[in-house]
């Protein structure tokens, strides 16, 4: 059974917050961190406590670099037992997941690279309002400590139409959903059956059928996860400028912006609606996952081989796909760009958390393989064209009958500004971590 | 990749650490696709009287691939070597595969299938094999790397090509001939 009081609410459920704060903290001394995170855990939402008491209007995830978990003075010993990868942290692996050229992290912003960030507070809100009320909370909290401080933050807003989510470039998001196996979740059809606990929380059972070994004390690694944070800027001025060159109408536009996703921006598969937008089907959680690619598209003349959604998640055209799953979780920042104006140099886009077991095994696979591989299913020279690491090189072919169409030399439409590894402890690691015995 | 010329044989002397620049693979460094394709040649010393059941598990893959000939089709392989030899009064195990995907990025598929066919129990035999590798996916990853030695030299008369392309050629060869047949 899954320690729902134990585990921390962000990879179980989703909120339904229109705004977000993240703040990257750095503690000069294990008291202070410990200070800060006493004061804290009660405000941390459960796996139980979340979507049962009355409507909440704030959310609280805290999660911890391995950089974070020695400054609250975990010994050496126990930190050595942390897998090699979130160890190194995300900088160091930067090569790994593709963040090289433009997206080196000596480009990054807010420090979030640096040795000094241990700590993450995520603090998910109702609307913005509540979000500075939070903000502001916090800030006095963090200020009565001394040792402790902000390195950076985030602040984040959904973007409108509000009815559901999108991100930037116009794109419905939030479609995909992974139930796991001992929550009340049941998988949506076409997403395959519910994948065993130990896939995002350490302590249980995963899909190799056994349960891992766990980074010791066990009081520290069990029920917690691990998180790859990414900020992803968003360029929407040249992907509109892209749009408009490849296609001469609206609706050819709107095809090439379904071929590079997968999915048309009303969030209908290609696979089940190729020639059309289905702005119905898109919305429709019980059938807009309800497809494969083997048998249904084998080829991509539906939803292209190498567009962004047949990528991230090749259904059943990839080994071991149980073993590969991601939890996504954030949201939109920045202003949105409107429809007709030119680009305006503003800062905005995605800044995500995934969740997982295994950083190496299943986020950086993703990154590694289904992004960045320009030979991924023998395409030769594409990579995700979203997600992947474009600098004019690339191509994606999108196949048509008679002949396919090749769109040469992709820009890069997204330039990843941010990224660290953080673990995310149940709630007797939290206050093991604190002090409280 | 796409632009090399199968026509022409060509050779590849490699660095002795296997690699002309260092890229970081999750679990190391990445090794180059050569005109032999990806490959690895692991060797390591078996502990003592495990020989006849090493030997035993040549018949028993043999068996699986009849029964179901893609068992082993995640691993797009060419060939696969396995030899036994002595060096002093000792025995060793080498395992020669030549294949089409970089090993770094599918190996965590490559363990779950050598777990499926049982060719895991060929590693168990291994002095220095993991004991927990069954839940401990970079240890057993790990014990490959630290026992694979890269070539120095590889060479192809058909460079480059991957298995897929070869199977696709001979069935085109396969369904022209069958079309000149009928034309009689």
């Amino acid at each position: 059974m899954l320690e729902l009081n134990d585990i921390q609410h962000f990879l179980l459920a989703r909120t339904p917050a229109l705004a977000a704060r993240y703040e990257f903290l750095t503690f000069r001394e294990p008291s202070a961190g410990r200070e800060w995170l006493a004061g804290i855990i009660d405000k941390v939402g459960t796996g139980a406590s979340v979507g049962t008491a009355s409507p909440d209007s704030r959310w609280v995830t805290v999660a911890f670099t391995w950089n974070g978990l020695r400054a609250l003075g975990v010994d050496e010993s126990s930190l050595a037992t942390f897998p090699e990868e979130f160890r190194q942290g995300m900088a160091a692996r930067a090569e790994i997941i593709g963040a090289t050229g433009e997206n080196h992290p000596d480009r990054w912003v807010g420090e979030v690279a640096s040795s000094a960030l241990h700590a993450i507070a995520i603090l998910f809100a109702s609307d913005a309002a509540e979000r500075e009320r939070c903000t502001l909370q916090h800030a006095n909290y963090l200020s009565g400590i001394s040792g402790a401080g902000l390195l950076s933050s985030l602040d984040l807003e959904a973007i409108p139409p509000y009815g559901c989510a999108h991100e930037h470039f116009g794109y419905r998001d939030r479609l995909s959903h992974i139930a796991i196996e001992g929550t009340a979740d049941q998988p949506q059809p076409g997403s395959g059956p519910a994948i065993k606990a130990g896939e995002f929380f350490l302590g249980y059972v995963d899909e190799s059928g056994l349960q891992p070994a766990l980074p010791q004390p066990e009081t520290l690694s069990h029920n917690g996860s691990y998180l790859a944070y990414l900020r992803l800027q968003e360029h929407v001025g040249v992907f509109r400028d892209f749009l408009r060159q490849q296609g001469s109408t609206r609706d050819e536009q709107e095809l090439i912006a379904a071929k590079l996703m997968g999915r048309w921006r009303s969030g209908a598969p290609l696979v089940l609606a190729a020639v059309k937008d289905d702005p119905a089907l898109g919305a429709d959680m019980q059938h807009t996952n309800n497809f494969d690619y083997g048998r249904m598209d084998p080829l991509g003349y539906a939803c292209p081989v190498g567009s962004h959604i047949r990528r991230m998640n090749p259904r059943d055209t990839a080994e071991n796909m149980q073993r590969r799953r991601l939890i996504r979780r954030g949201g939109t920042y920045g202003p949105p760009l409107p429809e007709d104006a030119p680009e305006d140099g503003v800062e905005r886009g995605i800044a995500a958390f995934i969740g997982c077991a295994s950083l190496v095994r299943q986020f950086e696979f993703a990154m590694n393989v289904w992004v960045n591989d320009p030979n991924f299913k023998d395409l030769g020279n594409e990579r995700d064209p979203f997600v992947g690491t474009q600098d004019g090189t690339f191509d994606l072919t999108i196949p048509r009958r008679p002949i396919r169409k090749k769109l040469v030399g992709l820009p890069a439409f997204t330039t990843i500004k941010g990224g660290a590894y953080f673990f995310l402890p149940g709630i007797r690691a939290l206050r093991f971590l604190a002090g409280i015995r | 990749m796409k632009d090399k010329d199968w026509t022409k044989p060509e050779a590849m002397a490699i660095p002795k650490e296997g690699y002309f620049t260092l890229e970081k693979g999750r679990y190391g460094p990445t090794y180059p696709r050569t005109p032999a394709c990806h490959g690895f040649t692991i060797i390591a010393k078996i502990k003592p009287g495990t020989e006849e059941e090493i030997r035993n598990h040549g018949k028993r893959l043999e068996e699986a691939v009849k029964g179901s000939p893609e068992v082993l089709a995640p691993l797009q392989l060419h060939y696969l070597r396995w030899v036994l030899f002595d060096i002093g009064s000792d025995k060793y195990f080498m395992y020669q595969g030549i294949f089409d995907t970089d090993f770094d990025k599918y190996t965590e598929d490559a363990v779950a299938l050598f777990t499926q066919t049982g060719i895991n129990t060929i590693f168990e035999k291994l002095e220095g094999f993991p004991e927990d590798w069954k839940t401990n996916a970079p240890a057993f990853i790990k014990f490959v790397r630290e026992h694979q030695w890269p070539s120095f030299l590889e060479y192809g008369e058909y460079p480059y090509v991957t298995a897929g392309e070869i199977k696709k050629a001979l069935r085109l060869k396969k369904a022209f001939s069958e079309m000149l047949d009928q034309m009689q």
